[in-house]
């Protein structure tokens, strides 16, 4: 989008000092909540196979920042940070990995399937892309209401090579929907990366196909996803637009599933995350605090996450008689 | 059949499209999508005008995208909405199933009960006139094999009314089964709103000999087969399921403990499927008495094939649902067959392709 253009979309944020210490504190949550759950994961009190999104949090944080309370998320099974940054309830988020009755799916999802519908988060999904068609159909609703609220679907790298993913791009640009598509590239599924892929590294390209402008960041920065969502969502809050894409690359620092690192394990080098951590946005943003507001976040963020941690703990399971409720909706 | 107010006489396809147009008038959060919805034949004739009295945003036709279109109707639906997803052939569902099995089923339960999904998936079974291998699969038993799903085949025009009203206000995902030789078939429906609920069978003929379950078009063949050997003085109960899950094993058992025999006549190959689940939950009931003498009937293990003698010889039919029931009941007079002419059905007669 040139220059022009962005003039004409008004509501592109100014980063305000209260801004940088709030994208920072969720930045921080985000971080030190995971690295909690790799402490606490060997201790086999979380029965729940975690996908961590330590290095990647830049994203969800940016993209929520210019999100209303009442839009919506959609996320995948490495959700934690979408939920956390779109303000999910984090004491619930911990119980539902401990598998306790007060977990955010009252301990019947776990990880992968984290919900808060107060804040309006769609529960994610174990199958890659599953989700994406699902944020386009509330989308759909959406659009019906006419309330100027906007669906932000999050989604991988390995997302984009499913048939689904361009089925629902062709839908929300055919039908001009609400909905803001953000792909977290980090490069591998699993342990495959993109050259065994991907016959073209074009992804922008490929989506502007279906009349869908698209936007890339290719350093993780927070404050640009942060003013490319701001921009991408201004026009479909007023309809004058259809859905947006934005690819965000970053670097998943921890191994697919559980709480390691995995650079001794072959696939991938160390050297690779070098450059990612040298442009660390938790780090980053907190340089930019001065010292005493930062410690006072740091502070507060372990108060938070030890009073929740103890909240799973000391919280009951769910009874053996309840196995079958909710099985059909009364 | 009870017909409680002002019934007509409705084909199976009208009474379709009358609960569909009586929902959306009373419910403004129901909406009609799939290809072809609103296009000249109107799946059919089963959507036809619905466009025009409800406007495109309530109607409207969708890309080649099962999966996705899945997807949007679940999304829509834990937004609120309630909408109806048509597939012209139930053999497309294939292409949804990530969608139908790993969301829709298990939303409302992995989620905590946080969001519901009032979801309706109508879809079409061909049969006869080369509808080949990928235009007549039964695939029911697919969904009735996951919890949180519910399935309906209606036999006739009253229960296509009355369980799509059923299905529409039902909070849960339905797929709803529709057999295209079906849609010509009339019966007495009421004009006004009426739900046929879930997980309730009904006995359409009453017998002492042996117990007939047929599912879907398999009713009717079953009603046919019926006629067939009461001229050899044999009684056969019919009972239709109606609804396939929840599926009402009681209704069932209580026949079979009269009779001592049950016979399903499915519209399906019978591995794994409603016959197989009807069978084993009759088996496994501490209410079954024992000694009961069971059977099935279904599509042949193969692929269906289009060419005419095969294909007639790939369905089961009321004359061999007849000489299968004769043989149960009756087991010393060996050979018995029905009258041929007697056994053919209307549409054997009447119908021409293609669809």
């Amino acid at each position: 989008m040139g220059a022009a253009a962005r003039a004409e979309v008004s509501i592109v944020p100014e980063v305000l000092p209260a801004d940088l210490a709030s994208i920072y504190r969720k930045l921080r949550l985000i971080r030190r909540t995971e690295e909690e759950i790799a402490r606490v994961y060997p201790s086999d009190q979380i029965k729940s196979p975690v996908h961590l999104s330590i290095g990647q949090e830049s994203v969800p944080v940016g993209v929520c920042d210019v999100l209303r309370p009442d839009d919506v998320i959609s996320t995948t099974y490495r959700g934690h940070a979408a939920y956390l940054a779109k303000g999910g309830d984090l004491n619930a988020m911990i119980a539902e990995l401990y598998g306790k009755e007060t977990g955010c799916a009252r301990g019947r999802g776990g990880s992968m399937h984290l919900i808060d519908m107060k804040q309006y988060i769609l529960g994610g999904s174990a199958v890659v892309g599953t989700t994406i068609p699902v944020a386009v159909g509330y989308a759909l609703a959406l659009q019906r209401e006419g309330q100027g609220r906007v669906v932000a679907a999050f989604f991988g790298d390995g997302a984009t090579e499913e048939g689904v993913f361009h089925e629902s791009l062709n839908f929300a640009a055919l039908h001009r929907l609400p909905v803001l598509f953000v792909c977290e590239n980090n490069f591998y599924a699993i342990h495959e990366p993109l050259e065994k892929r991907w016959s073209s590294r074009q992804l922008c390209e490929r989506v502007r196909t279906y009349g869908i402008p698209a936007w890339q960041v290719a350093d993780g920065n927070v404050l640009e996803i942060r003013r490319l969502a701001g921009e991408a969502i201004g026009p479909l809050r007023t309809g004058a637009g259809g859905p947006a894409f934005l690819e965000c690359q970053v670097y998943r620092w921890r191994e697919h599933v559980g709480p390691q690192e995995d650079y001794e394990s072959g696939y991938r080098e160390r050297s690779e995350l070098e450059p990612w951590q040298e442009r660390d946005q938790v780090r980053l943003l907190g340089d930019q605090l001065g010292a005493a507001e930062r410690a006072g976040i740091d502070a507060e963020i372990e108060s938070v996450l030890a009073a929740a941690f103890q909240f799973a703990e000391t919280s009951k399971f769910p009874a053996a008689p309840d196995l079958f409720q909710n099985v059909y909706a009364e | 059949m009870s017909t409680p107010n002002s019934p007509r006489l409705l084909h199976y396809v009208d009474a379709l499209r009358e609960a569909v147009s009586q929902e959306m008038e009373r419910d403004a959060r129901v909406f009609v999508f799939g290809l072809d919805v609103d296009d000249h034949r109107g799946i059919q004739g089963s959507t036809l005008g619905l466009q025009e009295e409800f406007g495109a945003k309530r109607v409207f036709t969708t890309p080649l995208s099962e999966d996705a279109m899945t997807g949007v109707a679940i999304g829509a639906a834990m937004a609120g909405l309630r909408p109806i997803h048509v597939h012209i052939r139930m053999d497309f569902l294939m292409l949804a199933m990530n969608q139908l099995i790993n969301i829709a089923a298990k939303a409302h339960y992995m989620y905590g009960g946080a969001v519901k999904v009032p979801l309706v998936v109508r879809s079409m079974i061909g049969k006869s006139w080369g509808q080949g291998a990928q235009h007549s699969q039964g695939l029911y038993g697919m969904f009735m094999h996951v919890p949180g799903l519910k399935v309906v085949a209606p036999s006739n025009a009253y229960d296509a009314k009355g369980c799509m009203i059923a299905a529409i206000r039902d909070d849960n995902p339905v797929i709803f089964v529709e057999h295209r030789l079906l849609y010509p078939t009339e019966a007495y429906v009421p004009e006004e709103l009426f739900a046929v609920p879930s997980g309730r069978a009904r006995r359409c003929a009453k017998g002492n000999d042996i117990t007939l379950v047929g599912i879907s078009n398999m009713v009717l063949e079953c009603l046919r087969a019926h006629e067939l050997v009461a001229e050899a003085g044999v009684q056969a109960e019919v009972i239709d399921p109606i609804w396939l899950a929840p599926l009402d094993i009681d209704t069932i058992i209580e026949s079979v403990n009269r009779t001592g025999r049950l016979l399903v006549a499915d519209n399906a190959w019978t591995n794994c499927g409603a016959s197989a689940e009807i069978l084993a939950r009759v088996s496994e009931s501490p209410k079954t008495l024992r000694g009961v003498q069971m059977a099935r009937l279904g599509f042949a293990a193969t692929t269906c094939p289009p060419s005419p003698l095969l294909e007639q010889e790939y369905y089961p039919n009321p004359a061999r649902i007849a000489a299968q029931i004769h043989q149960m009941v009756r087991p010393g007079e060996t050979g018995w067959t029905p009258d041929a002419a007697r056994a053919a059905l209307a549409y054997q007669l009447q119908f021409r392709g293609p669809f």
